[in-house]
């Protein structure tokens, strides 16, 4: 749901603080950990989290991204896969919001109409797709709004501003701002960052939540005092590759506990 | 409807197929290129420029053969080639790298950079940055690079980096996929010169534009050398620039259009072939709504053809739609297929045809044998096969 996004970015901004927003890829490290890591994320602090759908071809993302996409599409994990893993989520308890965020292509071969009422259905809350800018989402948005799950838009440095008005217009959840030209993981999140947030701001009353470049505890500190929230997606990869299958959880866990200064516990 | 949809004549969509599916980073650098290719394409010192880079770098235009020996051994309608292997180069790659290599200089940007499948279009690139004085990379899958290590060579001697994509299939669509990152990353100052009919807006048409002078100078010269037009034109699609720039300029009159596809090992082999519009499903790859090569789920399939520029899960957006409105039609020819065309037209006519176009040839054949005397076969011949004899000799099991 929309209004669960909305609120959880309340709740951290009223709470002095960004909202920590952190990404796990469905299916990475192995379909079976998919679920404790939804949970392992929570419990660490995250406020919301991006449930990456597997994709043969993720032409925005940074080598870290694209094995895990790799290691995921090889285990044949698919979009109807990845709603189970929502589902079984929450019926484990999952409470914070969690957005399914991935490539076009899976969706319109599971139907744009279907992806969104299943999505719903199974608790999921929106969607961001990486390549369907505002432009070609008519009838996906459409479909958004009708389930009540909410179409995240991007914003880029390349932006036109002129631009930036309509993009915001169709958000009404929170608003991605890409902080950096290149893919995930990739450059670090800039100094300037904070001059595009503001620019956005004058778009919106919405959320900016900043993504691409921001992996350790300064720069998730950085970019937390000019926005809403922070995105965390490669950094999060790297940690669950950094061991043992058995305790990707548990690195998890403790890089959101690092990074964020807290954790979900009482949250 | 945005208000940045609105700002050049050119329609975004071919039908239902199209459009401009990219990463937000992407957005302003389509916009900005939309408006100088449709400034440009009005602008008679662009096209005179190209115009006169085309008659005298490119050597446009290219002749008109008729195929006699070959012909005379099939028995039925006259066979003529259209020679896109003779303008430099060695394929018609290089009238879309002029053209869009030009535009990049007039939009002010730097950089180029290309993906490359055979090579041809990787050379075709590579030789415009010499001469235009622009820095050049090219992305190219390793298992292509295996297969085409002259042209590797070539590009290297050209003055281009030619970057190893290790990824996927390691093959064309791997090499867009790392040309795409190297673009989202670098978009302020490169220019990212796409080598088929397909990505996103603008790209399809004007990709086709530039190719189109094929097909104009082909109906031309048919007029003049056979007096009438071809009964079918016949040309191989991977991507499909070469076959859109042959069709287009026929699109209204009374010609067939014939489209060859790659078979690779068989179309009932799944991740063993190339026939996108004969085998797949519409879907949204690489920018663009169009065919593509896919599972139920929507991952792209794996590709096989022994042509490296035909391997390729996706097509040129307007070919789904001159598929789905029927003005065109898509068959397939396998990868023994294409051996026997490329030795068949080796043999009758001293011309040694690309892997590519070698798919065209037994269609082409069967067709003139339908036709019988008094019609006219138009076979687009894309490029000279000068780069496949490696290839060749591995597929003959004969060693070099």
């Amino acid at each position: 749901m929309s209004e669960r996004l909305r609120a959880r970015f309340a709740q951290a901004n009223g709470e002095g603080r960004a909202a920590f927003v952190g990404y796990v890829m469905a299916g990475f490290p192995e379909p079976n950990q998919t679920v404790p890591l939804l949970l392992g994320l929570e419990a660490g602090g995250t406020d919301v989290i991006e449930l990456g759908v597997p994709f043969t071809d993720p032409l925005a993302d940074g080598a870290t991204i694209q094995r895990a996409n790799e290691v995921a599409v090889a285990a044949g994990v698919t979009f109807t896969d990845c709603l189970a893993m929502v589902r079984e989520a929450r019926s484990r308890g999952l409470s914070v919001p969690l957005v399914l965020m991935g490539y076009d292509n899976p969706l319109l071969a599971y139907g744009e109409e279907r992806a969104a009422a299943d999505a719903a259905a199974a608790g999921a809350d929106g969607f961001i797709v990486v390549d369907l800018p505002p432009d070609e989402a008519g009838t996906f948005r459409k479909a958004c709004a009708a389930n009540d799950v909410s179409f995240v838009p991007l914003v880029a440095p390349t932006t036109a501003e002129e631009r930036m008005g309509e993009v915001a217009a169709v958000a009404d959840s929170f608003i991605y701002c890409v902080s950096v030209t290149g893919t995930t993981g990739g450059a670090e999140v800039p100094p300037e960052v904070g001059d595009l947030v503001a620019t956005i701001r004058r778009h919106t009353e919405l959320p900016i939540a900043v993504g691409f470049g921001v992996s350790t505890e300064e720069q998730v500190a950085r970019v937390g005092k000019v926005a809403e929230g922070v995105i965390v997606g490669s950094a999060i990869i790297a940690a669950i590759e950094g061991g043992s299958v058995e305790g990707c959880v548990d690195r998890v866990r403790s890089y959101v506990e690092r990074v964020t200064g807290r954790s979900g516990a009482g949250a | 409807m945005m208000s940045t949809e609105t700002r050049s004549d050119l329609a975004p969509r071919f039908g239902e197929f199209g459009g401009r599916y990219i990463p937000e980073v992407l957005v302003a650098a389509h916009e900005e290129l939309e408006e100088a290719y449709d400034a440009a394409r009005n602008d008679p010192t662009f096209t005179e420029e190209l115009a006169q880079l085309q008659r005298h770098y490119a050597g446009r235009p290219t002749p008109l053969y008729l195929a006699e020996r070959l012909t005379e051994e099939v028995g039925g309608a006259r066979i003529w080639l259209k020679r896109e292997d003779l303008a430099h180069t060695g394929a018609h790659k290089i009238n879309n790298a002029l053209g869009q290599a030009l535009l990049a200089k007039r939009i002010g940007k730097p950089r180029i950079i290309a993906e490359t499948g055979a090579g041809q279009h990787g050379v075709a690139t590579a030789t415009v940055c010499a001469k235009l004085n622009l820095e050049c990379v090219v992305y190219m899958g390793t298992e292509d690079i295996r297969r085409q290590s002259l042209n590797v060579f070539r590009m290297k001697m050209l003055g281009a980096e030619v970057v190893p994509v290790d990824s996927g299939s390691r093959t064309l669509k791997d090499a867009i996929n790392e040309a795409m990152r190297d673009w989202v990353t670098n978009v302020r100052t490169t220019h990212y010169l796409i080598g088929s009919a397909i990505g996103p807006h603008p790209f399809p048409t004007m990709v086709r534009d530039f190719q189109a002078v094929i097909g104009l100078e082909a109906r031309q010269q048919m007029l003049e050398q056979a007096g009438r037009l071809p009964d079918v034109a016949v040309a191989c699609v991977g991507g499909g620039s070469n076959a859109i720039g042959l069709f287009h300029p026929f699109i209204d009159d009374p010609v067939r259009l014939v489209g060859v596809e790659a078979a690779g090992e068989g179309l009932s082999a799944p991740g063993r072939n190339a026939a996108t519009l004969v085998a797949g499903s519409p879907g949204v790859l690489h920018g663009t709504r169009t065919y593509l090569l896919q599972d139920e789920a929507g991952q792209i399939l794996d590709t096989h053809s022994i042509s490296a520029g035909l391997d390729y899960p996706g097509v040129g957006p307007e070919h789904s739609w001159l598929k789905a409105s029927e003005r065109a039609e898509y068959i397939a020819a396998d990868d023994a297929e294409a051996l026997e065309g490329f030795q068949r037209l080796t043999g009758s006519e001293g011309i040694i045809p690309a892997l590519e176009p070698s798919h065209a040839i037994l269609p082409a054949i069967r067709l003139a044998e339908e036709l019988g005397e008094g019609g006219d076969v138009l076979i687009g011949l894309s490029g000279r096969g000068d780069k496949d004899m490696h290839t060749v000799a591995e597929a003959l099991g004969v060693t070099l």
